[in-house]
């Protein structure tokens, strides 16, 4: 693809991820998922230098690769409850309050669909900052209530006390129709942007409960020239972000 | 000094039905493959069987050993979801005890400290509490009050791990990037058997930080070469991917019947020519 031509969908997306990591400072990027992944390594080389990132195994690498520190599991997890990062996460399933479902459809106890498991979702919300992606945006995914609390939501981690509600942040929710926060009254979920050919009426309408939407929803804003030719000469020259979101 | 070297089955003989088993690695990483399929030839039922699960929970949940699972996730990282574990887990095969990795990796540290629990920040406003009901929590006794959860000790009868090195003593060398959490599998465990890639008589000038595993937590070693396969055991071996697809979309029937219906060496040799066939 040409450095010149109009940013593709899935670039929005990347976009909207790297923003996610915007004046973090010097905190380590956990992206979970090739948008986000592209997306953390485009803050940190443009806006977000301090950043930290993983080879996605356990060595921390500086941009051109080489190591730069050492982060096992057993050091991932304890810098997690140090606070000193911010991950996205996937979701199967999302609430209104940002409650996230990665465990298991249907009841817990016979599920319909076994998935992963809670996993670190439950550590990682109480603790740092935690972001989504949902790569394929539909009421299946935004459900009026999860079946099972993996990450916590705001409404969730408000009944479980101070020290539930202490650290815990969503910053924000990206899906290949918009970017999304929960900066409202009660931290319900608020449209913040729309994707370039996107309107508001369709993202409520592939959304299981009511968004909050302010009068005016601006676009996602539209990556520089720069950050084109990185996404599409260095960070992902084979193109493969346009396989997880094709264009619309 | 004891000579603790001794053989997959050996191992087995050790172990009772019934028991609480802990599995050192991660996912489809460094998983002690062998001594699970081990496991497999033996009548051992009735298992809690605590894992960062990968395909040793898959393999004992499709042969039905397993009573009770305590894990965070179970996955074959390269394929997210487990098959045997999904397929188990929908006909509601056995109990599951579902916490957070963080939550499992103080449950361990608490064992390996004799401690009956530790506090952690996570559980709280999570359904971790709600689908175990058991688990309670603490109040600081500081100045802050704050609240959480107390994390009970995840002691085991018995503990299996992979490493790609061993001494006949029982210390054990991991050689990769992540040495997961298998030293506190043995100090959480009564017995801990560990296997490994290769035997050495000793370390030479190795970095010590690399010992990861004392003997004086071990009660068996085990030279099992490949003996995480179709785990990553990496520098040794990478993950064996094309296997793993295999594995994976396999009947289980089917699976078991070609590659472990015989000893680890007859498992071995299968593999081989299943990988010639493919040529």
């Amino acid at each position: 693809m040409s450095p010149t031509t109009a940013a593709t969908r899935a670039e929005y997306c990347v976009i909207a991820c790297a923003e996610a990591w915007r004046d973090n400072g010097e905190v380590l990027a956990s992206p979970m998922g090739l948008i986000p992944s592209l997306g953390a390594r485009l803050a940190r080389r443009t806006f977000s230098p301090d950043l930290l990132l993983t080879d996605g195994e356990a060595t921390l690498v500086g941009p051109d690769g080489t190591a730069e520190g050492w982060l096992p599991y057993r050091r991932h997890l304890a810098l997690v409850t140090g606070g000193k990062r911010h991950v996205m996460m996937g979701a199967s399933q999302l609430d209104r309050f940002g409650n996230q479902n990665i465990s298991c459809i249907g009841d817990w106890h016979r599920p319909s669909r076994q998935l992963l498991g809670v996993r670190g979702a439950p550590v990682n919300t109480l603790n740092n900052p935690v972001s989504y992606w949902v790569p394929k945006h539909s009421a299946r995914v935004f459900v009026e209530r999860v079946d099972m609390i993996c990450g916590v939501g705001y409404d969730s981690a408000a009944a479980a006390g101070p020290s539930a509600t202490r650290y815990h942040r969503i910053p924000r929710v990206v899906s290949h129709l918009g970017v999304f926060d929960f900066a409202t009254p009660d931290h319900t979920m608020r449209l913040v942007s729309v994707h370039p050919g996107v309107t508001a009426g369709q993202v409520q309408e592939a959304t299981g409960f009511p968004l909050a939407l302010p009068g005016e929803v601006p676009d996602t804003r539209e990556p520089t020239a720069a950050e084109l030719r990185l996404i599409r000469t260095e960070l992902d020259p084979e193109g493969l972000r346009e396989r997880e979101v094709p264009q619309g | 000094m004891t000579d603790k070297t001794m053989t997959p089955e050996d191992v087995v003989s050790r172990l009772r039905s019934g028991m609480t088993l802990g599995i050192g690695g991660w996912g489809a990483r460094r998983k002690p493959m062998a001594l699970v399929r081990a496991l497999l030839r033996s009548d051992i039922t009735d298992l809690t069987v605590i894992s960062y699960g990968g395909p040793d929970v898959g393999l004992l949940a499709a042969a039905g050993r397993i009573r009770r699972l305590i894990a965070a996730f179970v996955t074959l990282d390269s394929i997210p979801l487990e098959p045997h574990y999904r397929a188990a887990r929908e006909r509601g095969a056995f109990a599951l005890t579902e916490i957070d990795e963080a939550m499992f990796l103080w449950g361990l540290t608490a064992a390996a400290h004799r401690l009956p629990f530790l506090p952690v920040r996570a559980g709280l406003g999570s359904d971790v509490m709600r689908v175990n009901p058991e688990l309670r929590t603490v109040t600081s006794p500081y100045e802050d009050g704050e609240t959480f959860v107390a994390v009970p000790a995840l002691r085991m009868d018995a503990a299996l791990v992979h490493l790609n090195r061993a001494d006949r003593l029982g210390n054990g060398q991991y050689l990769g990037p992540d040495p997961y959490f298998d030293d506190l599998f043995c100090q959480a465990a009564d017995q801990a058997y560990v296997s490994c890639e290769r035997l050495v008589d000793d370390f030479g000038a190795a970095a010590p930080q690399t010992l990861l595993v004392s003997r004086h937590t071990v009660a068996g070693v085990v030279e099992t070469p490949n003996g995480a396969h179709f785990t990553s055991c990496v520098p040794d071996h990478d993950r064996d991917e094309a296997f793993q697809r295999l594995y994976a979309t396999t009947p289980w029937p089917h699976f078991a019947e070609r590659f472990l219906s015989g000893d680890e060496k007859a498992y071995q040799s299968a593999v081989q020519t299943w990988h010639e066939e493919q040529q």
